[in-house]
């Protein structure tokens, strides 16, 4: 008996020649941008003068302070993920599960923080609660204190601002997930006479748990791979990213490459533990045709006077660094000292960044480099899935993406010291291509950390799109490019590009990576902020950062016009 | 005139045997069905038939022409998805438009796709084919915006646009509520019947399919159990899967009595232990296993209950055992000395649970199955 031939089980994959084509483009990029420059790194850690040897990695490892700054990280990451949790689930349960008045706008307002570049919180963080921040001199020029009532400092402060920037992640995911569930399921649990407390702890729960895993798992993430809290107001919290920064600061290469193996390991061994432990708890509902849960309304005056002042209080302190922000961006430079607010306002500082060629060549550079890695990120996702989303074994699939997830589960410190190790000097595997101290490291950089995000949001809009739309489109006669120009494209287009914006938007703001490899004549808006701190141009750094936020804002609500148009 | 032939295909999918040595012709200008329960393999048969799989072995002729390998969009079919799958970025004219447009680009392959007259424009034809399914001025509308019934016809319409050589249907109907689903059925055979054209339809619809249809293929676990009319197929089903898939049947098991060639066979059944006279060919006979139990079928509309005492050929005495009320019809449930019965009978006004009452089985209604 005949076997079919091979190569019509492909029928909705890219003609043969193309799809040879794009999988020679995948297969260069994660050699060249994800493998080698990680294995670079790992090499480098093993070798002492060109011979493996776990010497240094010993010897650094018996060393204290290394130690105390791995251990550092992982509690810091710890508590922040449960301190996260529980302000955003609460808030998530919230906003999904009663309606009262401005629900809507708080509930939008709660998320914002998600696309607060680090750096500019962290800097709208010094001003609200630094102690000479606003916050502190209310209560010093109030009660007359000497000495400000506390500073912004050590554990405490890293904690708050981790809180504060990261708990979206859980309320976010958490939202997501309630609005999944079946209420069905709820209301079967309490018609079988179950309390209010048992549905929570045996039905909601339970069935939130993917979510609550996710939304950890971001969270710990993040929390390793941040850096500017810890650097602007750690002050004896040393973690780990700080310490690789400060190694090659110093000029000690060898120990910055252990540190960052060190890093890494940590923050792969999590990503593989919860996504294990994800793997374990995912409930698939029998039958999905239950009734949407509505939001019950809160009718009792107390309940809703309650609700309410927690979403004003909430959304004031949320706004709050945002407004600080906003206020010291049209202070002079040099003119706040000790009063409570800063004492003469002026637009020069906005003026001085239109008008000088210094500061408008730091806002090119930031839309440049992240819209050259934004739209390389774009392309790259459309061959990725293109090569994933047909035909060939299962394992190279699972291959390719688990080796376009990489770069995202590394910090970036770790993206950025793998490439500079990677293209910093002429080699045989790379011949003379060196980016190091050329204008293409930062995008090629951007491109690696945020890709991972488009590739998602692409492979998550393929997965939406409903197979049989392309079957009838081939039924009607159309080959495989028209099907993919006419039919496919059309569909995932708007996913792809809210995807892409993101990660524009991320790269505008980007510092903890670029800090390690910028050049000086190519520095983007996080560079220019951190300087203008140094100097206390405070004024300077919060227009850098009120420019940033606009922008963001702008790529935000178009990202957003783009994901309800697929809806 | 024979269009289009299935020759022995199989097709698996992993360990399970999606379709298995299936054969089917289907004659120019016919409306022909696929029926079976879900799982039968009746969606499989027709994406073959549409080119969206590949048969593992078996060809697929189409005019003349082996097509099994022909990719679906050099087919020249129209198919009608269960969903619809009408494209959501487009409008309805440009759904309709969506395969014209594909083929003015390419060339069609298939020498059997009538073009339409040359001179009809591109936006002519989309129009004729909305008015065809009665949804003319519609083309600027979002498709999302349309009910469901309405997406169906722009999904027939699409279909239909292209002057397609073959027309399939995977359960399209299903998505609509009963009264529409009707209304639909009838419209659709009367379109199709008007373009002269041939449609495959897939459906588990016993009814739609009967109604629709001029040929079924009565498909169970990836085979075709039985091909014909539905009159033939309701009233000489040859196999117990097929008499039990159409409609309700009594199926009594039997031993024959007599070896006579008298033109009336006598049956013993088991149950009950009744003689019944039936209706059977020699060849039906020489089929029978010797010395083992075969399978009579008869439809509860058969069998008639009267209050008579008369007993003779066929009349048994039976004890009313359940009387439901369905409207037009009422059921009997019937249990005579053992062999329990069905019957459907318009009205059961004098008959209460628990009568004595006799029953007839009409003799040229019962068929005779192989046992199995």
């Amino acid at each position: 008996m005949k076997r079919p031939d091979s190569k019509r089980r492909r029928r909705f994959a890219w003609p043969a020649h193309s799809k040879f084509f794009l999988l020679l483009i995948v297969a260069i990029v994660l050699l060249y941008g994800v493998i080698y420059p990680n294995a670079r790194v790992f090499i480098g850690a093993l070798q002492v003068d060109g011979h493996w040897s776990l010497a240094r990695f010993i010897e650094l490892l018996s060393q204290r302070a290394v130690i105390e700054s791995a251990l550092t990280s992982i509690a810091v990451s710890i508590l922040t993920v449960l301190f996260c949790s529980l302000i955003g689930v609460p808030l998530a349960f919230l906003f999904e599960r009663y309606s009262f008045p401005g629900r809507r706008l708080f509930a939008t307002l709660a998320a914002l923080p998600l696309v607060l570049p680090p750096l500019v919180g962290t800097v709208a963080f010094i001003f609200l609660c630094g102690e000479s921040g606003i916050l502190a001199r209310v209560i010093q020029n109030n009660f007359h204190l000497s000495t400000p009532p506390w500073t912004l400092r050590g554990w405490g402060a890293l904690l708050l601002f981790h809180t504060y920037t990261m708990y979206p992640f859980f309320y976010v995911l958490t939202g997501a997930g309630l609005q999944r569930i079946d209420a069905g399921l709820a209301e079967a649990a309490r018609s079988l006479g179950a309390s209010r407390l048992r549905v929570l702890s045996r039905v909601t729960l339970p069935q939130l748990t993917p979510s609550l895993i996710a939304a950890a798992l971001l969270t710990f993430m993040t929390s390793m791979a941040s850096f500017s809290a810890p650097l602007l107001f750690g002050g004896n919290v040393r973690v780990l990213t700080l310490e690789i920064f400060s190694a090659r600061q110093r000029g000690d290469a060898g120990v910055a490459l252990t540190e960052t193996v060190l890093l890494a390991v940590i923050s792969l061994v999590a990503l593989i533990f919860f996504q294990r432990y994800e793997g374990t708890r995912r409930f698939i509902a029998a039958a999905m045709k239950g009734a949407t849960r509505r939001r019950a309304p809160l009718k009792t005056g107390k309940a809703r006077l309650l609700a309410a002042i927690c979403g004003i209080v909430f959304s004031v302190a949320l706004a709050l660094p945002i407004i600080t922000l906003v206020l010291v961006s049209f202070s002079r430079d040099g003119s706040w000292t000790t009063q409570t607010l800063p004492p003469s306002y002026t637009v020069s500082n906005f003026a001085r960044l239109a008008g000088d060629a210094d500061a408008r060549s730091v806002f090119v550079n930031s839309l440049l480099m992240a819209g050259i890695a934004a739209v390389a990120a774009l392309v790259w996702s459309f061959c990725v899935t293109a090569v994933t989303a047909t035909g060939k074994s299962k394992r190279w699939k699972r291959l390719v993406n688990l080796l376009v997830l990489i770069p995202w589960a590394l910090p970036g410190t770790v993206v950025a010291l793998s490439v500079a190790e990677a293209y910093g000097q002429t080699n045989p595997l790379t011949g003379s291509f060196i980016l190091v101290g050329t204008f293409w490291i930062l995008p090629v950089v951007y491109f690696l950390r945020f890709m991972p995000l488009v590739v998602r949001a692409v492979q998550a809009s393929m997965e939406q799109l409903d197979r049989a739309l392309e079957e009838a489109a081939s039924v009607l006669g159309a080959g495989s490019w028209r099907r993919f120009w006419r039919v496919r494209l059309p569909l995932i287009a708007p996913g792809a590009l809210a995807g892409a914006l993101l990660a524009f938007v991320i790269g505008l703001g980007e510092y903890v990576a670029s800090v390690l490899v910028f050049t000086p004549n190519n520095r983007p808006i996080s560079i220019a902020i951190a300087s203008a701190m140094r100097d206390f141009n405070l004024g300077t750094a919060a227009a850098y950062g009120v420019i940033l936020i606009m922008m963001i804002a702008i790529a935000m609500i178009v990202a957003g016009q783009l994901q309800n148009r697929e809806r | 005139m024979l269009l289009l032939s299935l020759n022995n295909i199989c097709k698996r999918f992993g360990a399970t045997n999606a379709v298995d040595d299936v054969s089917i012709s289907v004659e120019r200008g016919e409306f022909f069905g696929l029926l079976g329960a879900s799982g039968c393999g009746k969606t499989t048969t027709l994406r073959v038939i549409a080119g969206l799989e590949t048969p593992d072995s078996g060809a697929v002729e189409f005019d003349g022409r082996e097509v099994t390998n022909l990719p679906a969009e050099h087919r020249g079919f129209g198919m009608v998805f269960q969903n619809y799958a009408l494209f959501p970025h487009l409008n309805v004219f440009e759904n309709v438009a969506f395969g014209l447009r594909a083929r003015g680009g390419s060339r069609v392959t298939s020498p059997t796709v009538r073009q339409g007259s040359s001179t009809e424009s591109l936006s002519e034809k989309v129009h004729r084919a909305l008015d065809l399914v009665q949804l003319p001025g519609f083309d600027a509308r979002r498709v999302d915006e349309l009910s469901g019934g309405q997406q169906q016809r722009v999904a027939i319409a699409r279909a239909i646009a292209i002057e397609p050589a073959l027309l399939l249907f995977d359960e399209p109907l299903s998505n609509l509520d009963v009264a529409l689903r009707e209304e639909t059925r009838r419209e659709l055979r009367a379109l199709v019947k008007r373009l002269n054209l041939t449609a495959v339809y897939v459906t588990h619809d016993q009814e739609e399919a009967f109604a629709l249809c001029d040929r079924i293929a009565v498909m169970s676990e990836g085979r075709v159990r039985q091909i014909g009319p539905p009159r033939e197929l309701y009233d000489q089903p040859t196999s117990v899967a097929v008499a039990k898939f159409l409609g309700r049947n009594n199926l009594i098991r039997a031993m024959r009595l007599t070896s006579s060639n008298d033109p009336l066979t006598r049956f013993k059944t088991l149950e009950g232990g009744h003689t019944l006279a039936v209706h059977a060919t020699h060849e039906q006979l020489m089929g029978l296993p010797v010395n083992k139990p075969c399978l009579l079928a008869i439809r509860p509309e058969a069998i008639s209950i009267s209050k008579s005492q008369t007993i003779g050929e066929n009349r048994i005495s039976a004890r009313l055992e359940q009387i439901e009320f369905s409207g037009a019809t009422t059921a009997v449930e019937l249990d005579a000395n053992g062999l329990k019965l069905e019957a459907l009978v318009l009205r059961a006004d004098d008959f209460e649970t628990g009568d004595e009452c006799v029953v007839t089985l009409a003799p040229d209604q019962i068929r005779l199955l192989p046992a199995g």
